[in-house]
């Protein structure tokens, strides 16, 4: 299922909290090679993790990560601004109707990776018009821009540095009319499942 | 309640504002803006100093304070460190001590409908935003769906005038226009439609969206024309 948790609601379910900064400093570091922190626990975590971020995540049914990504709004410090901003056309993305999406990611033990990949985007679709939001920018590796592609939503990039598999692009995201049908098609999700999840984790 | 875009007329105001006592009258005319019952903007800045702006009665007030409301008030408790809107029937108000704060609060003239906006500032500034109003759901429904982005740029707009009213300046760093927002300006402001102008300037209709809501935030604009006409007012494009 799909869990909106903000960081300092991370602790209620700490296996699951766990298993996220591990699978991450997994894709992140080991898969990827970015040059990201990995603490002695062997989480992968970075300054915007300290602000209290959303996450939205994919919860497996043993209770842990099944895959996740990580919301803040554009109104304060986030990393497009931070450290892309030659990705952007020097724009320092700023609104409170824009927010970032990075740290996209599955779990290595997630076999069919495409559907949890479409639940994340779907959830991200759901959080997006929920909350009157218009666009996110995201901040991925190159590899997923075909996935995005594949899962019917792909955004719109803005600018990519590195070149091949160790590309990173910024890119945007519309919520005016996201393809739910698509979307949910893919996730193997119907759409009330999704609004559900959404409505329960802000008590709508 | 309110059909049409009031936001440039708080804007207008917005604009004249430069001391709290300024803020409060502003506050107070959004009631009119929106005929909407009560509005209530306060913040917790860097020091942990409290500041509002409110129409709610002052006897309320100091009664609210002076019973700690805010450890149970679940409105506090459900937007602090958070970022997203949160409609009051998002919130948990059950519970005993919760159902006597509310029926005070009732008695007190506080509408039974809300609408909050958290705003997180600077170094751990917290602000937020609220409607209040007294109608049934279905009128509320109605007002939040045709005005909630309206309450969210007012939240954000407020706080950054309480911050630059506190710091005595009105150099916010992020009001710092790049050359492509500038770009976008100058081409919407010169009549082209968004498809030329993101042809001219060799990038998508989405990103060129985003330029311009973008340039439209750090202006302080209702929309993309008003924020054409500041930029042109402070001589930072010519059309």
């Amino acid at each position: 299922m799909i869990r909106y948790l903000y960081a300092d609601q991370l602790d209620q379910l700490p296996d699951l909290k766990t298993a996220m900064f591990l699978d991450r400093a997994q894709q992140f570091q080991a898969r990827l090679g970015w040059q990201v922190q990995v603490d002695v626990n062997g989480f992968e975590t970075d300054e915007y993790d300290a602000m209290n971020p959303l996450y939205v995540i994919w919860q497996l049914p043993d209770g842990t990560h099944g895959g996740s990504m990580r919301f803040l709004p554009t109104t304060g410090p986030v990393m497009v601004n931070d450290h892309f901003g030659d990705l952007t056309g020097g724009v320092q993305i700023t609104s409170p109707l824009i927010w970032e999406v990075t740290r996209f990611c599955v779990s290595p033990k997630v076999k069919v990776t495409g559907r949890v990949s479409a639940a994340l985007i779907l959830a991200g679709a759901e959080l997006g018009q929920g909350f009157h939001l218009n666009h996110a920018v995201g901040v991925f590796d190159a590899r997923m821009v075909r996935i995005y592609r594949a899962l019917g939503w792909a955004p719109d990039i803005t600018g990519t540095r590195g070149d091949g598999p160790d590309a990173i692009s910024v890119g945007l995201w519309d919520f005016q009319a996201p393809p739910f049908d698509k979307l949910c098609a893919r996730a193997g999700l119907c759409r009330e499942v999704s609004q559900n999840w959404f409505s329960r984790a802000f008590q709508i | 309640m309110a059909t049409q875009p009031s936001i440039l007329a708080f804007l207008e105001r917005l604009q004249q504002v430069t001391t709290f006592d300024g803020l409060q009258s502003l506050v107070e005319s959004l009631r009119a803006l929106y005929q909407v019952d009560n509005f209530i903007y306060h913040s917790i800045n860097s020091a942990g100093e409290p500041y509002a702006a409110l129409t709610y009665d002052l006897d309320w007030v100091d009664h609210y304070l002076d019973q700690d409301f805010g450890r149970i008030d679940p409105v506090v408790l459900g937007c602090y460190q958070r970022f997203h809107p949160v409609d009051w029937k998002m919130l948990d108000w059950s519970g005993k001590a919760v159902r006597a704060f509310m029926l005070e609060a009732h008695d007190a003239g506080i509408g039974n409908q809300g609408f909050s906006i958290p705003i997180r500032g600077p170094n751990g500034q917290f602000a937020l935003f609220t409607a209040n109003h007294r109608c049934s759901d279905g009128e509320w429904q109605k007002f939040t769906a045709a005005h909630v982005q309206d309450l969210i740029l007012i939240a954000h707009y407020l706080n950054q005038k309480a911050l630059e009213i506190e710091r005595g300046t009105d150099r916010l760093p992020y009001k710092n226009l790049s050359p492509r927002e500038l770009d976008a300006l100058t081409l919407i402001g010169s009549g082209q439609n968004r498809a030329h102008a993101a042809e001219k300037l060799a990038i998508s209709e989405h990103t060129l969206r985003v330029y311009l809501e973008s340039a439209r935030f750090k202006l302080g604009a209702a929309n993309t024309m008003h924020a054409v006409a500041l930029a042109m007012s402070h001589g930072r494009i010519i059309v």
